[in-house]
């Protein structure tokens, strides 16, 4: 048995905050990541970026982002469904982060090609998530902090809200695995949400959930949320609300990560398994509307959509990792793909057959859009008809899930009987739903697992110490 | 590269991404500019979520360092000698043994047997060891050769992918200053990480005392030649000459420097090797620490009978060093300076 001030289970960026900030303030402290080190820090790894307000730019931050103009964002992406005692503090202290992790080895540099959209109010990470977990891994080993890989918080033992150890099972995907208990005075749980566990999406989404892509790391298998839930403690959020996108549908199972996004909507049509278009393929530009398309898909049969474009628009996006199926006519692309050749030929004729307007031009709302047709591709709609013709296939692609422990100003967890938990604290993913009742905005994920990463070390030191 | 692409997170650690993201499509000769442009921090390995155990495996540092070694000896001139570059440490190893012995003999063929245990620091001993015109012919016709196969070399690497213009010189101004700091060692300004993702600045400054040894050294040389040709001292050279300075001091750079990039290479991580292992780059180090060695020894010994044999001995290490330079390890710094002017010229063209 080992004793330790502070217990922190799962080592992303809410966890290493915590440790950090708890062992500067002189408290013991041990992190137990269930990966092995190679995967460590769990979806931290695929981020790139982090939402901070400033008021004034900085020559990398291209302008100001004022904390009131960063709450409208907030309130407009959740439709108001946040914790607003929460959503203030995680919006003021996010003007402390830049300073904060640039402190720990975190360097920063000007929003990546193709993201100009964010320059001004994200801090993107120079080298990327994994870049800057690296940096505060080494500077947490070098205050001391002890980190355990490739073991994982099994079970907790909470008393009337109260931690007293943790069941760590070490090399837990070995042969041999090994059992230690971890005794600590205060507990932080940042292990991520529950998006790996197809069996607990399955719980809120049905049978469909099997066809989901996790977008992230296998690890965030929710065994935390769920023993905290267990024992009391109070939760927040739908189990259905989650950041959830289109992606390639060849994506690998787990751990796509960023280089799995798919452009190519705006310039064709999706069809569903039957060959139908289901949803305006026009609405928006793309990275407005690629968050909704993960739901749109997800309640499509077999949960897939099919992207056919044709060799006029194939240079006008970004290239994808996996290459396109392409064919000379409709019906060998129908073939290739798997779809209902009829159906598909009949669907894309119609369409054609719509389109109206003749000034195409995707950088702007344009006139291109069909009549007739349910239902209708509002702009950048043109024929499909010079071959050859391209397919991608289209897969809700899972990044977060938001029910989590609900916790107060302090990072404190809350039981379910009203009453504050004695030595819980949570931050990160675990806790996001305080904040993210639904929707989401980029880069905000990461500012709530530093601000109360932060928190939850310096309550938990604070309440250990004194 | 095609998950880079897509990605582009490590756009802000060095020259090669921002070049990568110019070309949709990489070709033969993109590829060996973008291999020479990398100096293997290793940054953008221990920074990648897709290297391994990702089933992805980027290991961009890997490919880059075999495809380098491989464009050396796509470049080298002339081309029939272009194998030299595989096994290039066995070859560097033949023929440095090989001069080195004819320098020997040489001694005891052309002049008496007797130089080659001869002793002497006053001025002129050296040249009765082997006549100032003949070490003057030799090394100056080596050295001419060196020079006019990395040109060639060089310009076959320029030539060969297509550049918009000429460089300018403010490219070039540049590109120096970034060749003179490593700049791109730096992994964008978090350190090189040749060992583990902690970085560490071991490389760096081993490399700077190589290559500031290298050019004191050079100095050294250059300083001998006008002593004797414009002041008609002839060497060697007494303790206090800028020389003999220059070249105390250079050697302990190349001492100090080859056996530090050798320790840093030892440890380094495999992502950041080339998987062919020609050996050239020990091949190169050990030379140049062969150089520094019987070059200071020379200097230390020049007065008692040992001085004909390390004179020979000397000289006939730096006499490959010369030979094997235009096929060697040694290429490295001229392709990544040609590679570093290209994309200096590059994105100051991509910013009007
Ligand atoms: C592809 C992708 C891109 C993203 N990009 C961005 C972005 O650019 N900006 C942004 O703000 N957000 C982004 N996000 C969201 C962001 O990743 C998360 O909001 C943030 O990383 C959450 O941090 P965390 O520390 O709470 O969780 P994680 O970083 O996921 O860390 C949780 C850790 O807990 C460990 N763990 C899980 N269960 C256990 C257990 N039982 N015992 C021990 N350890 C356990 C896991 O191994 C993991 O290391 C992205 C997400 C994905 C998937
Ligand atoms: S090396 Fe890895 S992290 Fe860097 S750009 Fe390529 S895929 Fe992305
Ligand atoms: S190893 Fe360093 S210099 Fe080479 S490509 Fe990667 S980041 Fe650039």
């Amino acid at each position: 048995m080992t004793r330790f001030h502070v217990v922190i289970a799962g080592g992303g960026n809410a966890g290493l905050c915590a440790a950090i900030t708890a062992a500067s303030a002189g408290a013991t402290v041990c992190v137990i990541e269930a990966a092995p080190k190679g995967w460590r820090g769990g979806n931290t790894r695929h981020t790139r970026n982090m939402r901070v307000a400033h008021d004034e730019g900085n020559g990398i931050l291209t302008g100001p982002y004022p904390v009131e103009e960063y709450m409208e964002d907030l309130l407009r992406v959740t439709a108001g469904n946040t914790n607003q005692e929460l959503a203030t503090i995680t919006l003021e202290r996010s003007k402390e982060l830049w300073d904060y992790l640039a402190e720990q080895g975190v360097h920063y540099q000007p929003s990546l090609g193709g993201t100009l959209s964010l320059g001004r109010t994200n801090a993107f990470f120079l080298g990327g998530g994994r870049s800057m977990l690296n940096a505060l891994y080494r500077t947490a080993e070098s205050l001391g902090v002890v980190i355990h890989y490739d073991a994982k918080v099994t079970s907790l033992d909470i008393q009337d809200g109260v931690f007293n150890s943790a069941t760590v099972t070490h090399g837990w995907q070995s042969d041999s695995p090994e059992e230690s208990t971890i005794e600590g005075r205060a507990f932080i749980a940042a292990a991520g949400g529950f998006e790996a566990n197809i069996e607990w999406l399955k719980e809120a989404w049905g049978t469909a959930a099997e066809n989901f892509l996790i977008r992230g790391t296998p690890y965030n298998r929710g065994e935390v949320l769920r023993q905290l839930l267990d024992a009391g403690v109070a939760s927040v959020g739908d189990s259905k609300q989650c950041h959830a996108v289109a992606i390639d549908g060849r994506a690998p199972k787990f751990d796509g990560g960023i280089v799995t996004r798919l452009d190519c909507v705006p310039f064709g049509v999706v069809l569903n398994a039957h060959g139908q278009r289901f949803y305006d393929e026009g609405e928006d530009f793309w990275p407005k509307r690629y968050a909704i398309w993960g739901r749109l898909v997800a309640a499509q049969p077999d949960q897939v959509g099919h992207v056919i474009i044709d060799s006029k628009s194939i240079d006008l996006f970004m290239p994808s990792v996996f290459p396109p199926l392409k064919a000379d006519t409709l019906e060998e692309l129908a073939q290739l793909t798997g779809l209902p050749a009829d159906a598909m030929v009949q669907t894309i004729d119609a369409f054609n057959h719509a389109c109206q307007g003749a000034n195409f031009d995707h950088t702007e709302y344009d006139d291109c859009h069909t009549v007739g047709i349910e239902p209708a591709k509002t702009h950048w709609a043109r024929p499909i008809d010079k071959p050859p013709f391209y397919a991608y296939t289209l897969r809700p692609g899972i990044t977060f899930t938001y029910l989590g422990v609900k916790i107060d100003s302090n990072a404190r967890m809350i039981m379910a009987n009203g009453r504050n938990s004695g030595n819980l604290y949570a931050a990160g993913e675990i806790m996001a739903g305080n904040v993210l009742g639904q929707g989401y905005l980029a880069g905000i994920g990461m500012t709530i697992g530093s601000v109360f990463g932060r928190i939850a070390g310096e309550s938990a030191a604070n309440a250990v110490l004194n | 590269m095609g998950v880079c692409n897509a990605c582009r997170y490590c756009e802000g650690l060095c020259a090669v991404f921002p070049a990568m993201e110019l070309r949709r499509q990489l070709s033969g000769p993109d590829v060996d500019y973008l291999a020479n442009l990398c100096h293997s921090c290793g940054a953008c390995y221990f920074d990648c979520q897709y290297a391994e155990p990702h089933e992805f495996a980027i290991g961009v540092p890997t490919v880059l360092a075999d495809l380098r070694e491989e464009s050396y000896a796509r470049y080298a001139w002339p081309g029939f000698l272009a194998p030299l570059f595989e096994r290039n440490g066995l070859w560097v190893a033949l023929i440095t043994a090989f001069s080195v012995t004819v320098f020997v003999l040489g001694f005891i063929l052309f002049s008496n047997p007797g130089v080659l245990f001869a002793s002497g620091s006053e001025e002129g001993a050296f040249y009765r060891a082997m006549p100032h015109n003949t070490m003057a012919g030799l090394f100056g016709s080596v050295f001419l050769y060196s020079i006019i196969a990395m040109v060639l070399s060089v310009r076959k690497f320029w030539r060969a992918s297509e550049s918009q213009g000429s460089a300018s010189w403010r490219s070039i101004w540049q590109a120096t200053r970034d060749a003179a700091k490593l700049r791109n060692l730096e992994g964008g300004g978090m350190g090189c990480m040749h060992k583990s993702e902690t970085p560490s600045n071991a490389r760096r400054v081993a490399h700077h005392f190589t290559f500031y040894g290298f050019l004191l050294c050079l100095a050294s040389t250059s300083t001998a030649t006008v002593m004797h040709y414009l002041f008609g001292v002839q060497a060697p050279y007494p303790w206090w000459s800028p020389t003999v300075i220059l070249g105390v001091l250079g050697g302990i750079g190349l001492i100090l420097g080859p056996i530090g990039l050798l320790g840093v290479k030892k440890g380094s991580h495999s992502a950041l090797r080339p998987v062919s292992g020609s050996g050239m780059d020990v091949a190169f180090l050990v030379m140049l620490l062969a150089t520094s060695v019987t070059g200071l020894l020379l200097l230390f010994f020049r007065a008692t009978p040992a001085m004909g044999i390390l004179l020979a001995i000397h000289l006939g290490v730096v006499f490959a060093l010369f030979l094997t330079m235009p096929y060697g390890k040694f290429v490295h710094g001229l392709y990544r300076y040609v590679s570093l002017v290209r994309h200096a010229h590059e994105q100051a063209g991509d910013k009007q």
